[in-house]
């Protein structure tokens, strides 16, 4: 009975799980992995703001100064902050990716170095660009 | 082996073109190829920008439409767009198990995409040509 009831379940539902999420230990290498899937969908839904800004400027002077006063509002201003920062934690992590395409940067301690880079890297390059951006306002 | 009950292989049917993405290594190539256009477009995108904060509306347009800028945005929008279809494509077929639900967020996506990229080449384009 035992051995007719299992020939029922199929295959696939026998392989073996992988262990998720709630199994792990948080550590960094694992954060910056969860990090780069989140920054990849908020730069997906900041698209639409790109797109604004860019449907505005093509549109009129004023549909122009409508999207600008909304992006230089505190609000604005925050999401920007936001945007900036996830795409150069997205561009961190995405050359991390290609060091571990050539095989190399996988071992310990390389990884947990390319790990702090990455948030490293993203924070700094982020206050580099928004002093830029006040400075030339 | 394959119609062994306790084999946990599925059969080469099953495998062949049929894993979670219906495809081969080209969406794993098609990442990598858009993520090195993008380092240097990203930086580019970053670079516009910041040369246009501040600016008027006549020097932004001028700005924006001018072919040097217009290009290189076109390539950020189509490299990205394209780069993000396809992460997001990743993520649906990491979360989102049930056939239907699947496939709808898959079209959503895509369709997503297609309008967020034509509206931002679009704008472009429109600066560009006027």
């Amino acid at each position: 009975m035992a051995e007719a009831k299992n020939r029922t379940v199929s295959p696939e539902a026998r392989r073996p799980l992988s262990p998720h999420l709630q199994i792990y230990r948080p550590m960094l290498t694992m954060m910056m992995s969860i990090m780069h899937r989140i920054t990849g969908v908020a730069l997906y839904a900041g698209t639409l703001l790109l797109a604004w800004w860019l449907i505005a400027a093509s549109t009129d002077a004023r549909a122009f100064a409508t999207a600008n006063s909304v992006l230089t509002s505190i609000p604005g201003q925050i999401v920007l902050l936001g945007f900036t920062w996830a795409l150069f934690h997205h561009l961190f992590g995405g050359i991390r990716h290609f060091i571990w395409d050539t095989g190399r940067g996988m071992d310990h301690p390389e990884r947990e170095y390319l790990a702090q880079a990455t948030w490293i890297g993203g924070l700094a390059l982020t206050v580099v660009v928004w002093v830029v951006a006040y400075m030339v306002r | 082996m394959a119609n062994d009950p306790t084999s946990m292989r599925t059969t080469v049917r099953q495998v062949r073109y049929l894993g979670s993405a219906r495809s081969g290594t080209h969406h794993v190539w098609h990442m990598r190829l858009t993520s090195f256009a993008l380092v240097p477009l990203t930086i580019a995108f970053v670079w516009i920008v910041l040369s246009l904060i501040g600016k008027d509306y006549n020097t932004v347009v001028k700005a924006l439409g001018s072919p040097a800028i217009a290009i290189l945005m076109l390539l950020f929008l189509l490299a990205g767009i394209y780069h993000m279809m396809l992460g997001m494509q990743t993520i649906i077929e990491d979360y989102v198990h049930t056939p239907v639900a699947k496939t709808w967020s898959l079209m959503g996506n895509t369709f997503f995409s297609i309008c967020v990229g034509l509206a931002c080449v679009y704008a472009v384009l429109r600066l560009s040509f006027t």
